[in-house]
């Protein structure tokens, strides 16, 4: 086994010029929650997106379990076990909360290309989907269209339909963006449970969320890695201290007073 | 006041959990994946599909039973993957022709020759939807009708098309090689036959494992990639079925009509089934048989309008957009709360 779960080398993510994600050195260790902080438009997104192939790098590898994925399809990477939520919440919407979960429960049967078999072979997961959305807090809807639930619960659901591919790695985008406290708290408490046996990746605004879930984050600004380490360690960084506080004009100030 | 438990008993479990969202009732897995009110419909399709030849023309009652598979093939497309080809008269024709000649020249027996239309359509739909399915939006829809416009042209110089001619007095021969279809009555009960097993066939697509997947993606096709499904690979295997039950609504109509033409392959025939199927109602089952009995019956009764006809039709369509969306059978759907 090895330590590291991901590991990248001098990824890099150029779009017509502009480079988003700049040879990112990224290693994540496995069974921990690594969070990946950082200003709007660091290039946290695009980073998710080459991690799980939904774009392909333009220089850089990326290692997945000691493997090179740089070159994979997003099904396949899925298929190994490398699972990614979205940043605006990615749930079915005319599908019912089970079946939600029960599409990605299905996937145990390889791929489902029977057009000629009912849909009543898919009740078999019915029970396991159940157990996922009572881990979730999701029972009382399982009927319901997913369209139809509250924005903090289908984020719930989102966690349940990629805990349902058991997944080895889980790459959260922003799983607490635009939740109310208690929503926040809920998805906090979620998450730290479901990552035991398992390691998450989290893009992450809500550096209260990050303190108390996150054993490591790296910090990416303008596309680089700034500073990576234990939460306690890098949150002293003055150059990470700067980063955050010096976009906001108010408070550059103090970034300079930090940097003095 | 204890009626209203009566009324609704499936309703009510899900009532009870307070907190929950007044939200649908879990559907009633019913009779082979029907609810409740498709079933009743289905039982009034297979009424009329009874009823109908003892009042109306059976003439005119098999072309329109070709064109509602048609149209439900290409629903199929559009309303469940949700993917707008605008060149479905490729397949539709291409079927029309095939069989025409299977039937005429070849002397093959009926059902042989319109299997070999859907099969021809299906490949036809293999080769075009691998290349289409890599765009989406307006750019699938444009390489649809561009590689249809190629299938065009090539049954306008092919010589076994006959050009212009087209292929004409096909034999409707005989049924297994032992039902005589000359009769208009029993080429009826053959295409009855053939449309309600395509219908079927149509829903128990929809109603699969693999038509679970397709609905996903068409409601969210990253999240289905994130969870491991190559979504190319299920689009190109929708769009296969959906050319070859195409293909077959064509090889029908030639057998039928005795006559496979330019028309066939036209685009305005792509045309035609996209106004079927809006006008009836994407994405319901039974919608794309009620817009194809509308839009034949327009062209048939209002025939002696002449160009009149075109017109007409695009006022409808034009109503049917800013009006009733969801087509006529999507807003009955809507007003009785039901599934069609």
């Amino acid at each position: 086994m090895q330590d590291h779960i991901l590991e990248t080398e001098g990824l890099t993510k150029e779009f017509r010029g502009f480079v988003a994600v700049s040879g990112v050195d990224l290693r994540i260790r496995r069974g921990t929650i690594h969070g990946l902080i950082g200003p709007n438009g660091a290039g946290k997104t695009t980073c998710f997106n080459l991690l799980t192939k939904f774009m392909q790098p333009s220089r850089g590898t990326i290692r997945y379990d000691g493997r090179d994925i740089t070159r994979m399809k997003p099904a396949e990477v899925a298929r190994l076990g490398l699972v990614r939520s979205f940043q605006i919440s990615a749930v079915f919407p005319h599908l019912s909360v089970l079946e939600n979960v029960r599409v990605a429960l299905q996937r145990q049967r390889g791929g489902s290309y029977d057009f000629w078999r009912s849909d009543s072979v898919l009740r078999r997961y019915d029970d396991r989907a159940m157990e996922l959305l009572a881990d979730v807090g999701l029972t009382t809807y399982a009927a319901a269209p997913a369209g139809t639930l509250p924005y903090g619960r289908k984020r719930a659901l989102e966690i349940a339909t990629t805990l349902a591919l058991d997944p080895t790695l889980m790459l959260l985008d922003e799983p607490t963006a635009g939740m109310t406290h208690e929503d926040v708290d809920r998805i906090v408490a979620l998450v730290r449970r479901v990552a035991q046996g398992r390691t998450v990746l989290m893009v992450e605004h809500n550096l209260k969320v990050v303190e108390g879930l996150c054993d490591a984050i790296t910090v990416l600004t303008r596309g680089k890695v700034l500073a990576e380490g234990p939460y306690a360690e890098v949150s002293r960084n003055p150059d990470v201290i700067a980063a955050y506080l010096g976009s906001d004009p108010s408070v550059s100030g103090a970034a300079e007073v930090v940097h003095a | 006041m204890a009626s209203a438990t009566t009324l609704s008993p499936d309703l009510s479990p899900g009532a009870s959990q307070g907190g929950a969202p007044a939200a649908m009732p879990p559907a009633a897995p019913g009779v082979f994946g029907f609810t409740r009110a498709q079933a009743v419909a289905l039982l009034l399709l297979i009424a009329a599909l009874i009823a109908c030849p003892f009042f109306l023309y059976p003439q005119f009652l098999m072309k329109l039973l070709c064109f509602a598979l048609f149209a439900c093939a290409f629903n199929l497309l559009i309303g469940y993957v949700g993917l707008l080809s605008f060149g479905h008269a490729a397949y539709f024709g291409m079927g029309s022709y095939i069989a025409a000649h299977a039937a005429k020249v070849w002397g093959l027996t009926p059902e042989v020759s319109i299997l070999l239309g859907g099969v021809v359509g299906a490949l036809f739909g293999l080769v075009f939807g691998w290349i289409a399915i890599r765009r989406a939006g307006i750019y699938f829809a444009m390489i649809t009708l561009a590689l249809a416009q190629m299938v065009y042209f090539f049954c306008l110089q092919a010589p076994f098309t006959h050009g212009e001619d087209g292929i004409q007095s096909i034999p409707r021969g005989m049924l297994f090689g032992v039902i005589d279809l000359r009769a208009d009555m029993s080429m009826y009960w053959f295409v009855a036959g053939l449309f309600l097993i395509g219908f079927l066939l149509i829903h128990r697509i929809i109603h699969s494992p693999f038509g679970q997947v397709l609905t996903a993606i068409r409601e969210n096709e990253p999240r289905a990639t994130s969870l491991g499904y190559r979504t190319d690979d299920y689009k190109l295997v929708a769009f296969v079925l959906s050319a070859g039950i195409a293909g077959v609504a064509g090889g029908a109509k030639a057998i039928t009509v005795g006559i496979a033409t330019l028309t066939d392959v036209h685009w305005s025939m792509s045309g035609e089934v996209v106004l079927m199927t809006l006008l009836g109602g994407l994405g319901t089952l039974f919608g794309p048989v009620i817009g194809a009995a509308a839009v034949v019956s327009m062209q048939t009764y209002l025939a002696p309008f002449g160009a009149w006809v075109t017109i007409i039709q695009g006022g409808i369509f034009v109503l049917c957009v800013l009006a009733f969306r969801a087509g006529i059978v999507g807003e009955i759907a809507r007003m009785l709360r039901v599934k069609l």
